[in-house]
């Protein structure tokens, strides 16, 4: 008798334990259960809810494990022991040992944290709930390190994913009834209780924030600071890095969220393996281009001087605010969360178009909020089912109307 | 409870749980998101709330057969805003700097919808004693939540209680300060109030299960 036999039989012999769940979890994650039809007319699908949100942990790999890299380069930069990388993705200043290590060290407590506690909580509710464990953490569990600083606390990871778990999701009944996505109501959540934690010049550069206690407690040290480019604009200042730099992700800023280039990788994956929208990624990409550009235009026409606080974002070129910023990340991998988002292809035009647009409107007037696409994209899932709604209704209408000319 | 027949107590102790205005009836919440970040605000409209109810529904009980039904409202209001006003001067009188923080939410205790709601519904048709035990009940299951609420947000926000540093000093870096903690900046938004209460009905529900709809 083989393994996946025995753990059948284990399976049956305990089936009305109330720790099942549990173990069926691990179970089906793991090989595929014996209670899968094998004739009929059933229609059969190889991947069912774990290989489809397995596809999508595939295509932030490399996020992640750019984000290591980048996580010890940007701290070794500033300490001084790293030159910067000129312009080319397989420097050599980039890809060393040194750089991986630091990052690695950094970034796989945040994973190992939000995956116990976010899959802790789901076993939990399982239990107690008396159904299967619901596979939707397996995705959140990995964009969550990807979308917070470095430095950041591990209590505090563990506080909001306790936060977002519950209150974003298991409130409304679990994994594809909530309304928010839950990775980003997360991040909302750290970014509002913790704001000097998620923003301004100390948090994305490793080691930061312990050389600045350092220093304060009287430590003769040059302080550590890296700004994010939107940090800088939105303060009028120089954004400071070559345009090759943002598009590559040789820049500070949450973990996953920096390389353009990998994200576009992993969005054109997505696409492939049918399971991110094209339709949200092109349209939302399109609704950011838009409003840049009505910017620009605004700045051409001098009804904004330098003066203004408004001028250093405004003023970006068009497609520069395509490179920087979460904007990439959010709309590859966050907007085109299938429960969140907008079920009609009309629908979905509507509010890929919005989420960009309105993205690139949080991200210039308001300063406070220098990365408008997770509260664009909160916004838009409040508003993804009325979108909906109306796409349908406007269907019915119109196939009505062609009816009653046929009737008639 | 020997001073209270059975019917009477009831009066008193329902409103408290099973039949909370806050919580079951989901009255009066505008007042639970403003004033529960900080804990001594909504002990103090909590006793406000006492005041006005607890006379207030003495007031219309006694005057429910003179009041013609097409101004019962109008009457309703006066009575409100004359007790409301009252409650408002005292503060301003001996607590100005509590009644800056409350500041218009006191004269909005008018609009409270759990005073309105026991004029109309309770206040209209029973005698003054039982109207004015129904009004002391109402106002102190207001209050539990509001202390409820208000405790947590204050503590988990802002680390204190009654403005007494009970977690520490978060700048000089003492108690729970000096491993790391930090305050949670969200509890003081009134999103959080909002999230609170939920909570409160969440478990309060799971508890009874008398309370659960279909």
């Amino acid at each position: 008798m083989g393994l996946k036999e025995s753990l059948h039989n284990f399976k049956e012999k305990n089936k009305d334990k109330k720790w099942l769940p549990a173990f069926s979890a691990i179970h089906t994650f793991l090989y595929l259960p014996n209670e899968t039809t094998h004739n009929g007319t059933h229609i059969k699908v190889a991947d069912d809810l774990k290989r489809t949100m397995n596809t999508v942990i595939m295509a932030m790999v490399p996020c992640l494990i750019f984000g290591m890299f980048n996580a010890g380069y940007q701290h070794n930069i500033q300490v001084g022991e790293a030159q910067a990388a000129a312009g080319s993705f397989f420097s050599s200043e980039f890809w060393t040992m040194a750089n991986f290590m630091i990052g690695f060290w950094k970034i796989l407590p945040l994973v190992i944290v939000s995956y116990g506690v976010g899959l802790g909580i789901e076993f939990i509710f399982a239990i107690i709930k008396g159904h299967e464990v619901e596979e939707g953490y397996l995705v959140t569990g990995m964009l969550v390190p990807l979308i917070v600083p470095v430095d950041i606390p591990l209590w505090m990871l563990a506080v909001a994913v306790i936060f977002g778990v519950v209150i974003g999701k298991e409130v409304f009944g679990g994994t594809g009834m909530n309304i928010l996505n839950p990775a980003l109501t997360i991040r909302a959540f750290l970014f509002f209780a913790y704001p000097t934690w998620m923003s301004g010049d100390k948090v994305w550069v490793e080691g930061a924030v312990e050389r600045t206690n350092e220093i304060v407690g009287g430590a003769n040290l040059d302080a550590i600071s890296g700004e994010t480019i939107l940090g800088s604009l939105a303060q009028g200042k120089e954004a400071g890095y070559e345009v090759m730099d943002m598009f590559l992700g040789f820049i500070p800023g949450s973990i996953g969220e920096t390389s353009t280039l990998l994200i576009l990788l992993g969005g054109l994956f997505l696409v492939f393996a049918k399971i991110g929208s094209w339709r949200i990624m092109l349209s939302s990409a399109l609704g950011a281009i838009v409003m840049g550009l009505i910017f620009n235009q605004v700045v051409d026409s001098g009804w904004i001087t330098e003066s203004s606080k408004f001028y250093g974002l405004m003023s970006t070129t068009w497609w520069h605010h395509l490179l920087i910023g979460g904007f990439a990340f959010g709309t590859v991998f966050m907007a085109t969360d299938p429960v969140t988002a907008s079920q009609t292809n009309k629908g979905k035009w509507i509010y890929g178009f919005l989420v960009g647009f309105i993205s690139i409107l949080i991200r210039v007037f308001n300063p406070a909020y220098p990365e408008g696409v997770m509260l664009a994209i909160l916004l838009m899932n409040v508003f993804a089912p009325t979108i909906d709604h109306y796409v349908v209704q406007g269907n019915v209408k119109q196939r009505m109307k062609r009816l009653k000319a046929k009737t008639a | 409870m020997g001073l209270l027949s059975k019917k009477d107590a009831a009066l008193i102790k329902d409103p408290l749980a099973d039949d909370n205005p806050i919580t079951i009836q989901v009255l009066g919440i505008c007042s639970a998101l403003a004033i529960t970040a900080e804990l001594e605000a909504a002990i103090v409209m909590s006793i406000s709330v006492l005041f006005v109810l607890g006379i207030g529904n003495v007031v219309i009980s006694l005057m429910r057969n003179i009041i013609p039904s097409k101004i019962r409202i109008i009457v309703q209001l006066i009575v409100v805003a004359a007790l409301v006003i009252i409650v408002d001067q005292v503060l301003k009188a001996f607590a100005y700097e509590l009644s800056k923080t409350l500041s218009v939410f006191v004269g909005l205790i008018i609009t409270n919808c759990i005073i309105m709601g026991r004029f109309e519904a309770f206040a209209l048709g029973n005698g003054p004693w039982r109207s004015f035990l129904d009004g002391i009940g109402n106002s102190l299951g207001y209050g539990v939540i509001l202390i409820i609420v208000a405790f947590f947000r204050e503590l988990l926000g802002a680390g204190t209680l009654l403005g007494i540093k009970v977690l520490g000093d978060p700048i000089e870096k003492t108690g729970v300060y000096a491993f790391g903690y930090e305050n949670n900046g969200f509890m003081l938004l009134a999103p959080m109030a909002l999230i609170v209460v939920g909570i409160i009905i969440w478990v309060q529900r799971s508890r009874n299960k008398a309370l659960i709809e279909d």
